[in-house]
């Protein structure tokens, strides 16, 4: 588009022509096999919780928007992505009047009321979950074992639970490789882990198409790689001193790198471009932080996953590490410190 | 404004409105934001709420009209010791008499009972407006607050109370089947609870500014 009008402006003037749609479009793309992959393995129950996640995310940003007065939000695709990653978290057989209300929440508190995108503090898919967490211990630990028979033509009992009422759980029911850890002391099979034949969260399962997503948008320069590698390579240090130091009490860096949600996690939440520094000294900081703060939930702590607290307690910690870290302006010196 | 002094409590407009202002346009909780500390905490079932807010509101009550009546005599060097000293003496009243009536219900406030005396509600009363004000004037004041205050607590712990434990005063109030949120009677649902509250009753004051 050639516009003959005289255009006068400040400074930027060459534009990459990248835009907040554009990005948001391509981390879409990047989650795309990840959710194909998670109905392949969990079937039907899967795509009706991812769906409904989305659903009720752009819902709840569109009616707020439209209350408050302005346009739509919606095309900006940030909401689907924040409903994606939300049933991405989830666990398989979620009954769907909790993820809904989850969605309703990462909008809603997660972001709406910190003045919508760019202003949020956390990410809201992670809020929408932690207040899930907090508001139903059992249902989000109710765990599914994946690639049944007859996934796809049956909806789990405790999926289509009524609303408001608690879920039954029929029968079938499976620990993921962490809480089997973290209870019975069992590990699995590395290979299982990365390839995604194991029980969990709907979108957390699978590293390998994960790390994939990842490298395109890295390769797109939509997402800063150096938090992700921050992050795993602090998970993978830690776990392999503690490994090195009693190969009995403590699981193997292997295990702990590809199980649980550490991957979706580094890849896709701690690198939302809201809630992270902006420096690259910064980020790498930021990384190490939640790295630490996930080896020490995981093994220390009471519950068997931490990537979502430690991602939250990222962000929180996000604005001071961006008053600390400044990058030297060009042509002043150095100054210690 | 007030056209003419007058004794007479009754035929003074201004009376009323002490009271009045306390319930709603200058609510303890929901306006002035005071005393969050019992708000937050104790608020997780209405009974709990209901107790707090009455027993603050009955110290807030004495003190203030004790503090009234001697305000001529407290010198001002020493006052806030002296308020001090009147709200911990009708602290350890509602105490005792918690303690009398119910052990179990002491046992769950626990120590927020004795913390009502640095309750910053009470202590602004006495020092906002007790101390400059007639006894008859501060009695209305502080009932006016206590009363908006314990409708505040309830008003918490009934929403906390029924989505976390789907009962209120004990009483059951959904089917069987009604999944609890347990965040609600977490710490954590007291925030939620009190921001819903408090959005609302800037929504409604916003509203009715506009028109």
């Amino acid at each position: 588009m050639f516009s003959k009008t005289l255009h006068i402006s400040t400074s930027p003037h060459i534009r990459q022509g990248m835009s907040t749609d554009m990005i948001m479009r391509n981390v879409v793309y990047a989650m795309l096999p990840l959710v194909v992959f998670s109905v392949v393995s969990f079937g039907l129950n899967a795509l009706l919780v991812i769906i409904t996640a989305v659903a009720s995310s752009v819902l709840t940003e569109h009616a707020l928007c439209r209350w408050s007065g302005k346009s739509s939000t919606v095309s900006d695709w940030s909401a689907v992505i924040t409903g994606i990653l939300l049933g991405l978290t989830l666990p398989p057989i979620f009954p769907l009047w909790m993820t809904f209300l989850g969605g309703v929440v990462s909008i809603a508190i997660g972001k709406f009321v910190f003045g919508g995108l760019g202003s949020n503090a956390f990410n809201p898919a992670l809020v929408g979950r932690a207040f899930l967490q907090a508001a139903f211990p059992v249902a989000i630990t109710t765990w599914h074992p994946s690639f049944l028979e007859g996934r796809f033509y049956s909806i789990s009992k405790s999926v289509a639970a009524f609303p408001f009422s608690t879920p039954v759980v029929d029968g079938i029911s499976g620990a993921t490789p962490l809480s089997a850890f973290k209870f019975d002391k069992v590990t699995a099979d590395t290979a299982d882990l990365a390839f995604g034949f194991i029980s969990g969260s709907t979108g957390e399962t699978s590293a390998v198409l994960i790390i994939l997503g990842g490298i395109y948008l890295a390769v797109r320069k939509m997402m800063n790689w150096r938090i992700p590698v921050a992050i795993l390579t602090t998970v993978f240090v830690l776990s392999w001193i503690l490994h090195i130091i009693d190969n009995q009490v403590y699981p193997s860096p292997e295990f702990m790198l590809f199980s649980g949600g550490l991957m979706l996690g580094a890849v896709f939440m701690a690198t939302d471009m809201v809630g992270s520094p902006i420096t690259p000294r910064g980020v790498v900081v930021y990384g190490v932080f939640i790295g630490l703060i996930v080896v020490v939930i995981r093994i220390w702590g009471g519950l068997p996953e931490g990537v979502m607290y430690a991602i939250l307690l990222g962000n929180a910690l996000t604005p001071h590490i961006d008053n600390l870290i400044r990058p030297r302006v060009y042509g002043t010196k150095k100054t210690k410190s | 404004m007030t056209p003419t002094k007058t004794t007479d409590l009754k035929a003074d407009p201004s009376s009323t409105d002490e009271f009045i202002k306390g319930l709603w346009r200058e609510n303890p909780v929901f306006v002035q934001v005071l005393g969050m500390c019992p708000t937050l905490a104790v608020s997780n079932s209405a009974i709990n709420a209901l107790a707090m807010g009455l027993a603050t509101a009955f110290v807030l009550i004495m003190s203030n009209v004790l503090v009234s009546s001697l305000r001529n005599f407290i010198p001002k060097q020493v006052r806030i010791a002296s308020y001090i000293l009147i709200i911990a003496t009708f602290v350890t009243m509602v105490d005792y008499a918690i303690q009398a009536i119910s052990v179990d219900l002491h046992k769950n406030l626990g120590a927020f009972i004795s913390l009502i005396v640095v309750n910053c509600l009470i202590l602004s009363r006495a020092e906002a407006f007790a101390s400059k004000n007639t006894i008859g004037k501060s009695a209305l004041d502080a009932l006016g607050m206590g009363l908006g205050f314990v409708f505040a607590l309830f008003c918490l712990g009934a929403v906390r109370e029924i989505l976390g434990n789907a009962s209120i005063f004990g009483i059951t109030v959904f089917p069987e089947s009604f999944q609890e949120w347990i965040i609600m009677i977490l710490p954590a649902g007291g925030f939620f609870t009190l921001a819903f509250w408090l959005f609302l009753f800037n929504n409604y004051k916003l509203k009715k500014a506009k028109a």
